[in-house]
């Protein structure tokens, strides 16, 4: 690690504030992407401005038919809340597969969102359910936020606030881990509404994507036969040492299939 | 009988330290005056040193010194060692090239250490190590074992096609002749995966220099404190054996990769003095641990069994190319041969047996002994081979082994490779491992699977392991540089307590609780009042540490010889307190008493009366301790039968292990608890590299599994409820208790079991370890030949 500042602004205003004023700080929340990047020195932030327990932040609570979420809250928290476990069960569900506990205690789901790892979950969530991304400054459809690589559409010095989901008929996320690092290899998350099915892929590219055949196969038929013989090209999937691209395109038929299955029994 | 003894399934002593963050590891130790080195690492796999500049890291503040290659070279130091000389098949000796402290001229792997930053605070080293100008010249690296021989790269120029040696052992004009004369021949390819050790504590030292007597202090993460003095003192030459102490306190885990001297903590040692006396403390990160933490395995093998009609074995020939990576570290030499080529007759009378081991440099990370060491690949491939065998004869894959096995009444048996098992019994292993795994069960449990969309499989390994290193004479004979005997010392108290000091060193394996245990036994004293010492060349007796599953069968044994010099003592002093003639005095449950009477003394007294000698022996010495030395005259060999059942999900290749059999015959078991602990412990590990664990690297020998994140570890999740049973077991011969080590054997057994499993289950043998890729890979190309047909 080197040398950094660590301050704790008592406002979503004030870090922004702060946020603006310099443009080498960086916000922390759960720490869990950040620590680590600043202790293997890839990371030489001047300041740290700890947003994790900012009330703003901090908020659950059922909003027009849709849960909104704040950006700080933990995965563990959704994991455990009755209220998504209620309205929208896909959620707790792939947040109580995030990591281990101590991952979950600390993590926030704004935290993984804002970073965009190709590998993370929550991504796949926010596309398949088609949320509303609200920053410090603005709305923005998920369809338009995750940009690439650890690149989304926020701009510099703008935070995550909270995010809406609207609640979705039925709902399931299936997830292959990689075995070293749990993450997802691919992750799949289908959302069912009255009038149109979502499905959201992680892991598989450098950023989450929508498997539009398969959404519309979906849309006629709820079914995971229906979605069987498709797959996605393997062409700018991503390959690695845990899995070919073959291998994930192969992969997100059958974890879409799952996800329908679980979706269906739910 | 004593509460505690031999037998008892007593809790941990030592659980409760390491459970309540008591524990005092190398790192929790502070110094007065303490500064920190941080080591610059070769980025490169292969490169010459150009050119350093020390001045920007000098600039930093707080930086007090850098070292490097040219100052080790300009202090007379000499290099790391390894000890244990192999030949090659024409005699000549093994091309060693030179291991320096820090790099000299040239790095040769990722990791290579090259500079060492030594600064009043961790981030101050830190920046000075960032600081550090190194300018390097990159050169062709070879980093695949396939094509270190053939590569235009030479890691050492002592060895210029890379070829350390080119060994051999056993009969090969006997074993041609039995394939002539086979009715079938069976051969397989191997890939035995290259490992991480990965102790849960990372390697970590002290060095001190104490200007005032000139001598040396070494805090450090080892598994063989004596060892490092001696290597540190003969060979590297920082300070002479009788100056130099080193320590090893509580030490999390070593795998092996403890027992090597490294030359991070030579450098700390000696920077020590470059700083005028000053504590130079380091630990390595856990990133550095993947890259400078000896590996292990990574062997490639070409392997033929010879077969008549029946299915008897006749001849096996085996061919094998092991990877040291970029320098030969302290035993690696010994470990694709003698712990290897050696164990190749398995459990098995194959009468002829042919190993040739070429080793070979590359430019990755020294691999030398992990978990097993040698015996892990040599049961890997032995069983490998039995299954194959079963398949491709049509026998039953417990009968052929039945066919095969040394019988119970052939001991002691002399293998062709140089062993000689002292007993065994192996078929009451294997019966006793069918019946707990049900294996008569299984085709119903394999449909019932197939209802649900799953492949089941089942696979058995019936793993031997040579342990209780070892023979001085003979590992003298084959090239060791060292005895292999242990030492102990056993003394009283006035109050009556006993003390034990080993040159054992604990790290997870509870010696601290079975030795108490067996001194409680043969004291006759309560397990309570027994304190285990070890781990500090200033308090203990030269030993040679833990390794090699010999800490019991070789430690153990010079423990329990010192106890019986004390009883020997103690029967003299008791004669004269008794008034009896030495030989009417029987020694029975802690006490000294004349034959038929119920006069006694007890041992505490015994001892109070050797230490306040008021009344006592005129010709004997007083005090009431004895040490004694022993050099086992044999190995012990653990033997056993593991069954394992796994499930493969055929749309995503996903391996998991449903069942878990172990069936272990370690001789006499001391303490069940402790060694059900170390079994579960080596099959986890087993099974970890069965389908989870490999080193990777890349072409320019960049390790891409340099972190948990692509490294995988397995975790509680990844392996079943163990069922583990220790068999009615066979005394081993070498020792006088009869136990024979069971600190691998998991490690050992386990991958044949887990791959010959799926193999079952998915028709094909998948290398390890067999990723669900992998195993999608092998499902769909069969699906696709067979649509093919
Ligand atoms: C061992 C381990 C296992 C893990 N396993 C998984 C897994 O299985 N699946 C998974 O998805 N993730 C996993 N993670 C990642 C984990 O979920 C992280 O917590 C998450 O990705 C980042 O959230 P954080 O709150 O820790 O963010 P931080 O580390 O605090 O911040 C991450 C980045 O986002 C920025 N940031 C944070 N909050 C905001 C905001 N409100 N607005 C704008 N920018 C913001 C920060 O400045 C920083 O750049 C794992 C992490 C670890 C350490």
């Amino acid at each position: 690690m080197y040398a950094f500042d660590y301050r704790r602004p008592s406002s979503l205003a004030e870090a922004a504030a702060l946020l603006r004023q310099d443009p080498e700080a960086k916000l922390l929340a759960g720490g869990h992407t950040l620590i680590p990047t600043l202790k293997q020195r890839l990371a030489r932030p001047s300041v740290l401005l700890d947003i994790g327990h900012l009330a703003e932040l901090r908020g659950l609570r059922e909003e027009n038919g849709g849960l909104a979420i704040g950006a700080a809250v933990r995965h563990g928290e959704v994991a455990a809340s009755d209220l998504v476990r209620r309205t929208i069960p896909a959620l707790a569900a792939l947040a109580s597969h995030i990591g281990d506990p101590a991952v979950r205690n600390r993590g926030t789901m704004g935290g993984s969102i804002a970073n965009a790892d190709p590998a993370a979950d929550w991504p796949a969530a926010v596309v398949g359910c088609g949320a509303i991304l609200r920053t410090d400054r603005r709305e923005i459809a998920a369809d338009d936020f995750f940009r690439g690589l650890f690149e989304t559409a926020l701009e510099e010095g703008e935070i995550l606030r909270e995010v809406w989901f609207p609640r979705p008929e039925r709902a399931a996320y299936a997830k292959f881990p990689n075995p070293a690092s749990r993450y997802a290899i691919v992750g799949v998350f289908v959302a069912k509404f009255a009038d149109r099915v979502r499905v959201a892929v992680t892991g598989a590219a450098p950023a989450v994507f929508r498997a539009t055949e398969m959404e519309e196969a979906l849309t006629r038929d709820f079914r995971p036969e229906a979605i069987a013989g498709i797959r996605v090209p393997e062409d700018g999937l991503n390959s690695d040492l845990h899995a070919s691209a073959e291998y994930r395109s192969h992969l997100v038929t059958v974890m879409a299939r799952r996800a329908v299955e679980q979706a269906r029994a739910s | 009988m004593v509460a505690k003894g031999i037998g008892a399934a007593v809790p941990r002593k030592e659980d409760r330290r390491f459970l309540t963050g008591r524990g005092r590891y190398t790192d929790d130790i502070h110094l007065p005056g303490e500064v920190h080195a941080v080591f610059v690492r070769s980025p490169h796999a292969h490169a010459r040193i150009l050119r350093i500049d020390k001045g920007p890291a000098l600039a930093v503040p707080g930086v007090l010194a850098v070292l490097t290659g040219e100052d080790v070279a300009a202090d007379g130091l000499g290099h790391l060692v390894c000890g244990w000389l192999v030949k090659s098949k024409d005699g000549s000796p093994m091309r060693m090239g030179k291991h320096p402290l820090l790099a000299q001229g040239k790095v040769r792997y990722v990791g290579d250490r090259v500079a060492c930053v030594v600064a009043e605070t961790l981030a101050a080293a830190r920046d000075g190590a960032e600081a550090l100008v190194v300018e390097y010249e990159e050169l062709p690296a070879v980093t695949s074992l396939a094509e270190a021989e053939k590569a235009p790269v030479a890691v050492h120029e002592e060895a210029p096609d890379n070829v350390v040696y080119d060994w051999e052992l056993g009969d090969r004009a006997a074993v041609e002749e039995a394939f002539a004369k086979a009715h079938r021949v069976v051969a397989v390819d191997l890939v035995n995966n290259r490992l991480v050790p990965n102790a849960m504590e990372p390697r970590a030292a002290i060095g001190v220099w104490d200007p005032g007597t000139d001598g040396y202090t070494l805090y450090l993460t080892s598994q063989n404190p004596h060892v490092h003095r001696l290597v540190i003192s003969a060979f590297v030459g920082i300070a002479p054996e009788h100056k130099l102490r080193v320590v090893a306190p509580d030490v999390g885990g070593g795998f092996g990769s403890k027992i090597f001297v490294y030359g991070e903590e030579c450098v700390v040692l000696w920077a020590s003095r470059k700083v005028g006396g000053r504590p130079v403390r380091w630990r390595e990160e856990r990133s550095e641990a993947f890259l400078a933490d000896a590996h292990g395995r990574d062997h490639l093998t070409h392997a033929e069994l010879a077969l008549d009609a029946e299915g008897h074995f006749l001849a096996l020939r085996v061919s094998t190319r092991a990877n040291l990576g970029a320098y030969m570290s302290t035993f690696s030499s010994c470990i694709p041969t003698y712990l290897y080529a050696t164990l190749l007759a398995g459990q098995y009378r194959t009468p002829a047996i042919y190993a040739e081991v070429k080793a070979l440099y590359t430019n990755t990370t020294p691999v030398d002994a992990y978990r097993g060491a040698g015996r892990p690949e040599a049961s890997f491939l032995v069983e490998t081979l039995v299954e194959e065998a079963a398949r491709v004869l049509g026998i039953d894959r417990a009968e052929i082994r039945r066919r095969n096995f040394i019988p119970k009444d052939a001991f002691p048996y002399q293998t062709p490779v140089a062993l000689v098992y002292d007993t065994g019994d192996y078929a009451t292993s294997l019966e006793r491992a069918l019946a707990l795994a049900d294996y008569a069960g299984f085709p119903a449990r394999r449909a019932e699977a197939e209802r649900r969309g799953r492949l089941r499989g089942i696979g058995i390994s019936c793993y031997i392991e040579a342990c209780g290193i070892a023979p001085s004479a003979v590992v003298g004979s084959l090239g060791a540089g060292v005895g292999l005997w242990e030492s102990a010392e056993v003394r009283f108290t006035h109050t009556g307590k006993v003390q034990v000091l080993t040159g054992t060193h604990t790290h997870g394996q509870g010696h601290e609780t079975t030795f108490s245990q067996l001194v409680a036994e043969a004291l006759g004293v309560p397990f309570e009042d027994v304190e285990v010492i070890h781990g500090d060349t200033a308090g203990t007796p030269v030993g040679m540490g833990t390794y090699g599953s010999r800490s019991l069968a070789v430690g153990g044994e010079a423990i329990l010889r010192a106890c019986r010099k004390l009883i020997d003592k103690g029967r003299k002093i008791a004669a004269h307190l008794l008034e009896a003639s030495e030989a009417d005095i029987e020694f029975v449950d802690g006490a000294f008493r004349v034959k038929g009477t119920d006069r006694q003394k007890t041992i505490q007294e015994v001892a109070f009366t050797a230490l306040v000698p008021h009344r006592y022996p005129p010709d004997l010495e007083p005090g009431f301790e004895a040490s004694a030395y022993f050099d086992p005259p044999n190995f012990t060999f653990p033997a056993g039968t593991y069954v394992c059942e796994v499930e493969v999900d055929p749309d995503t290749g996903r391996v998991s292990i449903e069942k878990f059999v172990a069936v272990d015959d370690f001789g006499r078991v001391i303490n069940p608890l402790v060694v059900e602990g170390q079994v579960h412990g080596g099959l986890v590990q087993g099974i970890g590299q069965a389908l989870l664990e490999q080193a990777v690297y890349d072409p320019s020998g960049q390790l891409l599994t340099g972190s948990f994140m692509d490294y995988a570890m397995p975790r509680a999740d990844d392996v079943p409820a163990f069922v583990v049973e220790f068999a009615p077991g066979t005394a081993a011969a070498a020792n006088s208790m009869g136990v024979k080590g069971c600190g691998e054997a998991g490690a050992i057994g386990a991958p044949a079991a887990v791959i010959n499993a799926l193999t079952d289950a998915i028709g094909v043998r998948v290398e390890m370890p067999a990723t669900p890729e992998k195993v999608w890979r092998a499902l769909h190309g069969r699906r696709l030949a067979q649509a093919a047909e």
